[in-house]
C-alpha cells in the first residue's frame, strides 16, 4: 500500500481554498470527537455524519450512524445483509430522498457543509458526490454519450473528446473501446459496462465517489481490475465503497466500518486495525465469519 | 425402483391424454377462427371491388358498367351520380383527419405518458389512468356530438369563416379520442423502462426532467412510436365521429394547406356509410365501390401495421 506516498500527496494538497468563516464555524461544531466509533484519521474529513437515523416507514435501518470519513483514500464498509451499508451510502448523496417511505434524521458534512440543510439542492449535491450501482446501469446510448452525460446535464463545458478518453484511461477501459466509442454501452460485458459506469462517474469531477458492491456480478478477473482502479482512483478522489467481500476490504481500503444487524456501526477503524486487532469481539467474530 | 419401472414411468403417457387432446384442439378452433374470419373477408373485399374495375371485372365475369382503374386512384372529383370514382377525394380527407388528430394527440398523448409515469404520485396515478381510460370508452357517437353541438361553435368564434361541418372539429375530436390510446401504450413502454436507468440518471445529478425526456423516453422510443401508429390507424378507422363531423359533401382539399380544415369533407369511412345508407343497387356500380374503397382503406392500415412492425424491431427497447 503507497501509505507513505499519498501522505505526501495530502501535504502537497494543502493549498485547498480556504473555508468561509460559517464553514470554520460548522468544521468546528464537527469535528468534535466521534465517540462510540472512536476513529479519527491524520487525514483531512470530507464527510462527517453525526447521528444519523434512518427510517423506512416504521422501520428503523440506521442508528445515530456518527463518522468522519477522510479525503483521498478508500473507506470500505462492511456487514451482513440488510444492516443499512446501502442505506447509509445513500444518505450522503441524498438517493434516500428518492424512496417515498424513507426518512432520515442527523446531520450529514460534506467539506462542513450540511447536506441536509434546507437550503441545499440534492440535484446540485448529487453532481458533486458520483455514485456507482451493484449492477452495471449503462445509458442505452452510446460509450461516448454515458461518459459525457454528467457534463451534459450540467451544461458542462471543455473538450469532450478530451476528457472521454481521460475518463475512460482512468477507469482502465481506453485501450477496450477507444475505436468504438460510438457503439451503445450495452455491447460491452459485465466488467466493461462497470468499467465504463466508473468513468461515467468521474467524467464531471465529483468530490466523493459511491460504490455499492461494485464488483458483486462480476468474475473475478473483472474484480481485480476494478479495485486495481478503485486503489488508483484514491489518489485524487474520496472513494467510499460497500463491499461483501472480507479479502476486498482487506485488500484496497484503508479504512474499514463494520455495520452490524441492526444498523448499528459498531467499529471504524484503519483497515489493518479492524482486520488484526478489532476493538470488539461481535466484529471479531463477524469478520473471522463467526456470525453475519 | 427397478429400471423397467422407471422405463414405464418417464415415457411418454400426458402428451396425448385425452384431456391434453381435447384442450389443445379446442384452443387450435378458437385461433383458427379468428384467422378463417379475417382471412375470408380479405378475399371478399379483394374479389367484391375486382367486380368495380373495367380491367378485373371480366376475370370476375363481370359484365355492365365498370370504372377505370386510374380514374378511380387518380381522380379528384368523387360524383356517384355522375359516375365519378376519384378516390383521392375521399383519402385527402382521411389523410386529414389523421394529420390533424396526430398533431393534437401525439404531444399531448406523450406529455400525459410523461407525467403518468415520471411525475405523479402513486394517489395521482390512481385516479388518472382510470380516468383516461373512461375517455378511451366513451361510444364515438358521443364524439361526434360533442364536436357538432360543442367544438364547431367554439372554433367558429376564432375562424368565423368556418363551416358547420369541418375538418377541424373533426380531427380535434378524433385528436381526443385517440389520446388515450397514445398515453397508455407509451405510459406501459416507459414504466417498463428499468429503475435502474432512472437511479443512474439522478446518481449524475440528473433533474427529473433530464431523467424524463433524456433516458426514460429514448429507452421507451419504440413503444412510444408504436403507440402513434396505432392511434392513428384508429384514427384513420375512426367513422362515427367523422361521419357527423366532417360532413358528407366530398371534394378535394389539399391536407398540407391549413386553410383546408375550415371546410368539410368526405373521409373513406364516411363515404362509405354514406353508400350505405343511400338506396344503392344490389350489383350497382356504386354498390360494389364500397368494396374498392374498404380495400384501399385496408391497404392503409395493414402498411400502418406492417411499419408498426418494423419500428417494434428496428427500435426494440434494448435495456
Ligand atoms: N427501499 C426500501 N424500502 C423499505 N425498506 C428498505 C428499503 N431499502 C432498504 N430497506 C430496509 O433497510 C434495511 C437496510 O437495507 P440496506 O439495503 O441498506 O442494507 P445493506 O446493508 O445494503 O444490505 P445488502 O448487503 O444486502 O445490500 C433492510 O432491513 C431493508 O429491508
Ligand atoms: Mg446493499
Amino acid at each position: 500500500m503507497s501509505e507513505q506516498n499519498r501522505d505526501e500527496q495530502r501535504t502537497g494538497d494543502a493549498g485547498s481554498p480556504d473555508p468561509t468563516d460559517d464553514e470554520m464555524l460548522i468544521q468546528t461544531d464537527v469535528s468534535e470527537s466521534v465517540e462510540r466509533t472512536g476513529a479519527s484519521f491524520d487525514r483531512d474529513t470530507v464527510v462527517s455524519a453525526r447521528d444519523i437515523n434512518v427510517w423506512y416507514g416504521d422501520d428503523q435501518a440506521l442508528q445515530n450512524i456518527s463518522m468522519d470519513i477522510p479525503e483521498k483514500s478508500v473507506t470500505a464498509m462492511v456487514g451482513p445483509s440488510g444492516c443499512g451499508k446501502s442505506t447509509f451510502l445513500r444518505c450522503i448523496n441524498r438517493m434516500n430522498d428518492l424512496i417515498d417511505s424513507a426518512r432520515v434524521e442527523g446531520d450529514l458534512y460534506l467539506r462542513g457543509k450540511n447536506v441536509y440543510d434546507d437550503d441545499v439542492d440534492p440535484v446540485a449535491l448529487r453532481r458533486r458526490v458520483g455514485m456507482v450501482f451493484q449492477k452495471p446501469n449503462p445509458f442505452p446510448k452510446s460509450i461516448r454519450e454515458n461518459v459525457t452525460y454528467g457534463l451534459k446535464i450540467q451544461d458542462k463545458g471543455g473538450d469532450y473528446d478530451e476528457i472521454v478518453e481521460e475518463s475512460l484511461k482512468r477507469a482502465a477501459l481506453w485501450e477496450e473501446v477507444k475505436d468504438q466509442l460510438d457503439e451503445s454501452g450495452l455491447e460491452l460485458s459485465g466488467g466493461q459496462q462497470q468499467r465504463l459506469c466508473i468513468a461515467r462517474a468521474i467524467a464531471p469531477d465529483p468530490e466523493v465517489l459511491l460504490m455499492d458492491e461494485p464488483a458483486s456480478a462480476l468474475d473475478p478477473v473483472a474484480t481485480s481490475q476494478i479495485e486495481d482502479l478503485i486503489e488508483e482512483l484514491a489518489q485524487e478522489y474520496t472513494v467510499v465503497i460497500v463491499t461483501h467481500n472480507m479479502q476486498q476490504a482487506a485488500r484496497i481500503s484503508d479504512q474499514t466500518a463494520v455495520f452490524l444487524t441492526g444498523g448499528e456501526l459498531v467499529e471504524f477503524d484503519d483497515t489493518q486495525k479492524i482486520f488484526e486487532n478489532p476493538e470488539s469481539q461481535r466484529v471479531e467474530d463477524y469478520i473471522t465469519g463467526k456470525f453475519g | 425402483m427397478s429400471t423397467d419401472d422407471l422405463a414405464t414411468d418417464i415415457s411418454k403417457q400426458t402428451e396425448n391424454s385425452p384431456r391434453e387432446l381435447l384442450t389443445r384442439t379446442f384452443f387450435f378452433l378458437c385461433a383458427g377462427l379468428s384467422i378463417v374470419t379475417t382471412i375470408s373477408i380479405v378475399v371478399l373485399l379483394v374479389t367484391e371491388a375486382a367486380k368495380f374495375f373495367t380491367i378485373t371485372a371480366p376475370l370476375m365475369g363481370v359484365t355492365g358498367e365498370t370504372a377505370s382503374l386510374v380514374d378511380f386512384l387518380t381522380g379528384t372529383t368523387w360524383q356517384i351520380n355522375s359516375g365519378e370514382f376519384g378516390v383521392l377525394t375521399l383519402v385527402s380527407a382521411t389523410v386529414m383527419i389523421t394529420l390533424g388528430s396526430a398533431v393534437i394527440a401525439i404531444p399531448l398523448g406523450v406529455a400525459t405518458a410523461i407525467y403518468l409515469s415520471e411525475y405523479a404520485s402513486k394517489r395521482a396515478r390512481s385516479v388518472l389512468k382510470p380516468a383516461l381510460e373512461i375517455l378511451a370508452g366513451v361510444p364515438t357517437v358521443v364524439y361526434g356530438f360533442f364536436a357538432l353541438i360543442y367544438i364547431t361553435p367554439a372554433l367558429s368564434v376564432v375562424f368565423p369563416s368556418i363551416g358547420t361541418f369541418n375538418m377541424l372539429s373533426a380531427s380535434v375530436v378524433v385528436g381526443v379520442m385517440i389520446i388515450p390510446m397514445v398515453a397508455s401504450i407509451s405510459e406501459d413502454a416507459m414504466s417498463a423502462v428499468p429503475d435502474e436507468l432512472r437511479q443512474a440518471g439522478y446518481g449524475m445529478g440528473a433533474t427529473k426532467f433530464d431523467v424524463a425526456t433524456g433516458i426514460v423516453v429514448p429507452a421507451a422510443l419504440s413503444g412510444i412510436f408504436s403507440s402513434f401508429i396505432l392511434a392513428l390507424s384508429r384514427a384513420i378507422g375512426e367513422t362515427m365521429a367523422v361521419t357527423i363531423a366532417a360532413g358528407s359533401r366530398a371534394q378535394f382539399l389539399n391536407p398540407l394547406n391549413p386553410a383546408s380544415f375550415l371546410e368539410g369533407s368526405l373521409p373513406m369511412t364516411a363515404a362509405m356509410v354514406q353508400l350505405l345508407l343511400g338506396d344503392i343497387t344490389g350489383g350497382g356500380l356504386a354498390y360494389r365501390s364500397l368494396f374498392a374503397i374498404g380495400l384501399v382503406l385496408f391497404v392503409i392500415t395493414l402498411i400502418m401495421n406492417v411499419i408498426s412492425d418494423f419500428v417494434a424491431q428496428r427500435y426494440r427497447e434494448e435495456y
